[in-house]
Order: structure tokens, then sequence, then C-alpha cells
């Protein structure tokens, strides 16, 4: 009789599987985890959008806790994820922005047609700091908290209802 | 014929072309780094996309970072450096081979256990087959099969005789 029920394992293992498997299927792919999590926002040299002339660095995030916030004006979605950020902005949130791989002027009329929620916005025109950050598109969202240290990371577009249920927590969490 | 085929070449080829624009010519001196060039962007997998290799997409991201395993290799840096530099910025995801640590441990390690359960499997069902087959039947088995067979096969030696004859039999027709 035992020996009956072993003929089942097969299945077991097959059934196990495919439970492993079909979970894989529904999981998003770009869901992952950033690697910068934990770690000190990377340094940079870059001009602002608004002043050529204005240098800023890695400084600029000490102090307080902070949302930077990827965009481009080439972006589609991130025209359909500004009112969400300026939402944030009118809860008390500092935002700043990184204008990744744009042009100047297109940047500017960027904010002057889309609002602009952003205390300030880097201008990374290569993509240099993008790539220390390991941002391979936009609209892409981290967190970092008053020590410039990097504590959480949103892939992708902020969803409106995100806002409250993920974006403001998260900030609340960092700010004690 | 052979004329046909050789326009139907020529146009494939001229199909296959616009593929190879995904990557930039780029100007090596030294033979060793170009191989190392092409093992890296072979290694390193575009965190843009589901499965493509940074030498195989034309996703932006991609040629960026080819862009800067050219840099890095010009700089003097080696190969698990330049791995690790990536690493660092876009996660585990973009090595095509996971680094052997405590959390791929099971990744890496499971095929071999499989392998050697399956072989242990092998090894035990066929010894267990072996001892079956050389032991012949106990004295209550042979009984059984008597009853089974019904009474003119009680005689275990006669009934082993008379099957081997009928197989002579068959053999002679």
């Amino acid at each position: 009789m035992k020996h009956r029920l072993m003929l089942f394992l097969p299945l077991l293992g097959f059934l196990l599987l495919s439970g492993l498997l079909y979970r894989g299927l529904s999981m998003e792919p770009a869901g992952r985890e950033s690697a910068m999590i934990g770690q000190p926002f990377p340094a940079f040299e870059l001009a602002t959008l608004a002043d050529p002339g204005q240098q800023v660095d890695a400084s600029l995030l000490q102090g307080q806790v902070t949302l930077v916030n990827v965009w481009g004006e080439w972006c589609p979605t991130c025209k359909q994820e500004m009112p969400q950020l300026q939402a944030l902005a009118q809860e008390g949130v500092h935002l700043v922005g990184i204008d990744y791989k744009d042009k100047r002027e297109k940047g500017r009329a960027f904010l002057a047609q889309y609002g602009n929620p952003f205390t300030l916005n880097i201008f990374d025109p290569e993509g240099r700091l993008g790539f220390d950050l390991g941002v391979y598109g936009a609209p892409e969202t981290f967190l970092v908290d008053a020590d410039g240290v990097i504590r959480y990371h949103h892939t992708g577009y902020i969803a409106p209802h995100e806002v409250t249920e993920v974006i403001l927590p998260e900030v609340a969490r960092w700010r004690e | 014929m052979a004329r046909m085929t050789t326009w139907l070449l020529c146009l494939l080829m001229g199909v296959c072309l616009p593929a190879l624009a995904a990557e930039e010519m780029r100007a090596f001196e030294d033979p060793v780094l170009e191989a190392r060039y092409a093992e890296l962007t072979a290694v390193l997998r575009c965190p843009k996309c589901q499965n493509q290799a940074i030498n195989d997409s034309a996703s932006p991201i991609a040629g960026d970072m080819r862009e800067r395993v050219y840099q890095l290799l010009h700089q003097g840096q080696s190969d698990q450096q330049i791995l690790d530099y990536m690493v660092q910025r876009f996660g585990d995801y973009v090595l095509y081979n996971p680094r052997l640590e405590g959390r791929t441990l099971l990744l890496w390690g499971l095929p071999v256990v499989l392998m050697l359960m399956g072989g242990l499997l092998v090894f035990v069902l066929v010894r267990a087959r072996r001892h079956a087959a050389a032991q012949g039947l106990s004295d209550s088995e042979r009984a059984r099969l008597a009853s089974l067979l019904g009474s003119d096969a009680a005689d275990d030696s006669r009934a082993g005789r008379e099957s081997s004859a009928r197989g002579g039999q068959r053999s002679d027709t």
C-alpha cells in the first residue's frame, strides 16, 4: 500500500513545479528591488535645469527626507505621473527632480505645461547620474532619508492610489 | 536554379543587415581588450529587456552599459571589477551567471543534488530488482502460485518442463 502511494511522488513534484512557475508568470518582471537601497545617494556634480551656472551635488539631499523623481520630456508616463507628484508636494513632501536624458528647452517646456512640483531639478542630459542610480527608464522614484541614504525605490508609474497607500507612508516612516 | 539561389541569398543577407546595427563599431588597439569587451557584453544582461545580453539589445541603457564597459576596460579595470560595478548599480539581475554565495547556493547546488538523488534512485531500483530475480520464490509463494494456476500446475518442476517443451515445439514450426 505504501508502495502504491509512492507512485504519486512524480505527480506531486510536477504540481509543486507548476505552482512555482505559475506564480512566476504573474510576477512583474520590472518590479525587482533596486540595488541602491541602503546605499548613499551617488556622488554627482551637475547643473540645475533652471540655471546652467548653478552646480549642485549630493549634499543637496542632506537634512531632510526627499523624494527624487527621474523624469524626461520624452517620457509619456511621466506626464501622467505629474498630478500625483503635485499631490505629494501639496502634502508637504520635499521633491527633487532629475531631468534625465533630456534637452534643456524641452525639459523646461514640460514643467511649464504640466506644472512643477519640484523644489529643484537636476539636469542630467547624458544620463550619468541616472546610470549611477541604476536607472534604465523613466519614471523612477527614490526616497532619500535625511542622511542622504536611499531607503525606498519605486520603478515606473506612481498610480493615484499609490500616493496615499505607498508613497506617503514610506515618507512618514523615514521621517521618524 | 543556382543563380536564383544566389539572388535569394543576397536578398536574405540584406534583410539581416539591420539587425547588426544594434551595436556600434568600436576601435580597439589591443585585441585582448576587444576579446574581453566581447565576452563582457555577452554575459551582462540588459536591465530593460526580459532576456537579452547588452551586446544584443538596441535599448538605450544597453548602449550606455556597453559604452561604460568600453571606458572601464580602457581604465585598466579587471573583468570582475567591471561586473561588480554593474551589479552595484543594476543589481544581480544583470549577471547571466549568478554569483556563488549563500543566497544562490540552492540555485547552483540543486541540479547537483537532484542528479545525485536520481543516480541513487536508479542504483537502488536496479539492485532491488536483481536481488528479487536472484532469490526465486519462497515456499509460501510457491503454494500460492500453485493454487492460482490450479491443480494441473501443482507440480512446479513438471510445469517448467512442459513450458520449455512447448517453447521447443514452437521453434520447430
